[in-house]
């Protein structure tokens, strides 16, 4: 069967006066149906903005080129703005980062949520008010019936993203994508709404892309992981693949920053990676990590790194040997 | 809403009571009423015959209580000129400015939104162009001019439209034009603004993720965020109208109460001035709590707690 999302060499390149920024540089993945695939990376890696080109909703500067791009069969290159939207919060639904502002303040949350099913299918008013509530009650919000009738102003920023969960479910969607969805949200409540969305994603068997800087996160709930560095995949594979023996050194660097119980000392500095991520604009000569990987050489410099496959699905973007990539992980574990 | 609408009501008692003891005193700011109604010629005895009979011999207070309480009865004394009534006065004219400035503000609303969303919604555009061109013109064209052109063009060019009178609605048309066209900038400019704000909201971005109609978007999860603080301009615009509109008032000869409002300084005709003052304020009062009332409708934050 044909995945449910097909990615390949997914650009997004946003027009300045300096040139062009080149915030995703031709990445490929694909995502099947109840499947969780995690795009992984530091702030401004372009994660968000892969989404958000999924979705047809990239700022209009930007411009969106795919060699592939294809959601159960259509092809979204060629999908018109009216298909698209067709698409869109009905087949193809998107939780955001930022549950306090993503909700509209003049409406109330049961008016927000009845317009997503109102707008795709063809459902009364009644119909669309029971499937609001139950959704609500779906996320862990008591007196769901009650709560229709508020305002967002109204509500905590856990009940609120909670709420953006229940819209974004409103239609039955195959595929979620989710922004950071908890970043926004204290560490008690992070859980919570990550528990929630596996739950209801196994439970109506969605796909779903999420993106997090948190790699905590991403041990508990991915299938898939896709780590993401200056608009690149450098490194993908399964959940324990990649955690077990994390091949690319950024994957690698991001992992000895996660401080672990037991392991890590007390006032023993935390892990970093030196440096800063290089310029979008333009081209990067070489690999994009080589002004902040510990293994530079010579030709990390000068030649482009292709995304190396050793079985299906499983890759990394480094000229080190296997061997060596190897080496380097066993230090890490 | 009840809570909010009482206390909403407190302060503006508490405006009109302060207009009131302001426009009670213009009265003495301006000089010695008794001189001013007795005339240049009049002896002493004249003078304080006056003062005795208009009641200028007691003290303030006494005679502000006694002007308020007759103001609330819809008695604001006799016009020192007119020698009538001041109310049955202001009410005959009433009318005209009021028709005027509804027309006006209308006209300047119709104009001015719809160009202020489009202009948002695509900036640089030629609608976005035309918008400002419009309203740079707005504010640069003196009212006057703008009359005096309109009715060059129209009632001697081309005789379409009658320069002067208030007989029937067709001599409201230009009036109308010009003074609503002098708000028209101002609405549109915080239109835009407002509109371009929220069309960066998260919760637009929100709602297009819906797969929602762009028109959806647009006007039902947009214009109602950007239109709130356009509901007070435009209820302050009303009310700037409705009292200085005495310049189109004048040119297109319409008998409102602006012009009577400019007659009467002239004439140092007081009571008239002064009861002018009170009820344009009190009507400023009105507009200001119903444009509250309507941003309480529009903006749940301010409904409810």
């Amino acid at each position: 069967m044909a995945a449910l999302l097909e990615v390949e060499n997914l650009r997004v390149d946003i027009p300045l006066g300096a040139g062009d920024l080149h915030a995703v540089r031709g990445i490929s993945f694909h995502v099947d149906r109840g499947e969780t695939l995690c795009i992984v990376g530091e702030s401004g890696c372009g994660k968000s903005l892969t989404s958000l080109s999924l979705m047809g909703l990239l700022p209009p500067k930007a411009v969106r080129q795919a060699d592939k791009l294809f959601f159960d069969g259509i092809d979204l290159t060629q999908a018109s703005q009216g298909k698209m939207s067709d698409i869109r919060g009905n087949r193809m639904a998107m939780i955001f980062q930022e549950p306090m502002t993503s909700l509209n303040p003049a409406y109330t949350i049961g008016n927000q949520l009845e317009e997503a099913l109102l707008r795709h299918q063809k459902v009364s008013g009644k119909e669309a008010r029971e499937r609001a509530i139950h959704l609500l009650e779906k996320v862990g919000i008591t007196g769901a019936a009650s709560r229709l009738g508020q305002y967002p102003h109204q509500l905590s920023g856990g009940l609120r993203q909670r709420v953006m969960i229940a819209m974004a479910l409103m239609c039955g969607p195959e595929l979620i994508l989710a922004d950071e969805p908890t970043t926004a949200l204290d560490v008690t409540i992070q859980a919570q709404i990550l528990h929630l969305m596996i739950e209801l994603q196994k439970e109506f068997g969605m796909g779903m892309i999420l993106i997090t800087h948190d790699l905590g996160i991403v041990a508990r709930v991915a299938d898939r992981v896709a780590v993401m560095y200056a608009g690149q995949i450098v490194e993908s594979g399964t959940v324990n693949e990649v955690f077990d023996n994390p091949m690319h050194p950024y994957t690698q660097g991001l992992l000895r920053c996660i401080p672990v119980p037991g392991k890590t000392r007390r006032g023993e500095p935390l892990g970093s990676i030196p440096g800063i991520v290089p310029s979008l604009i333009g081209k990067i000569e070489g690999c994009a990590f080589a002004n902040r990987c510990r293994y530079t050489f010579q030709d990390c410099l000068t030649t482009d790194v292709p995304l190396a496959e050793t079985s299906p699905g499983r890759g990394y973007r480094c000229l080190l040997s296997d061997q060596q990539c190897l080496e380097n992980a066993k230090e890490v574990a | 809403m009840l809570i909010y609408t009482l206390k909403r009501l407190v302060v503006a008692l508490l405006v009109a009571l302060t207009i009131s003891l302001i426009s009670f005193g213009l009265l003495f700011l301006s000089g010695d009423p008794a001189t001013t109604i007795a005339g240049e010629s009049a002896d002493e005895a004249a003078i304080m015959a006056i003062r005795a009979q208009y009641g200028f011999d007691r003290p303030l207070y006494e005679q502000y209580f006694a002007w308020v309480l007759r103001a609330m009865q819809g008695d604001f004394g006799t016009s020192f000129y007119f020698n009538m009534p001041v109310t049955e006065l202001i009410f005959e004219r009433l009318p005209v400015t009021l028709g005027l400035g509804l027309a006006a503000i209308t006209f300047a609303i119709i104009l001015s939104i719809p160009l202020g969303v489009l202009a948002a919604r695509y900036p640089n555009s030629l609608i976005d162009r035309l918008a400002l061109t419009i309203s740079v013109m707005g504010q640069a064209m003196p009212s006057f001019w703008f009359a005096l052109l309109l009715i060059m063009v129209f009632s001697f060019m081309y005789p379409l439209l009658p320069p002067s009178g208030s007989e029937t609605w067709v001599h409201f048309i230009m009036p109308t034009i010009v003074l609503g066209y002098y708000a028209t900038p101002a609405i549109m400019r915080l239109t835009r603004t407002g509109m371009m704000e929220v069309l960066g909201a998260d919760y637009i971005r929100t709602a297009r993720a819906k797969g929602l109609r762009p028109r959806v978007v647009l006007f039902k999860h947009a214009l109602r965020n950007a239109i709130i603080p356009v509901v007070s301009l435009a209820a302050v615009q009303l009310g700037f109208m409705l009292g200085g509109s005495i310049v189109v008032e004048t040119i297109f000869a319409l008998h409102g109460t602006g012009y009577l409002a400019w007659e009467s300084i002239r004439r140092y005709d007081l009571p008239t001035v002064q009861a002018i003052l009170l009820i344009f304020s009190l009507i400023y009062i009105v507009l200001t709590f119903l444009a509250d009332l309507l941003n309480a409708w529009l903006d749940p934050r301010i409904r409810v707690a």
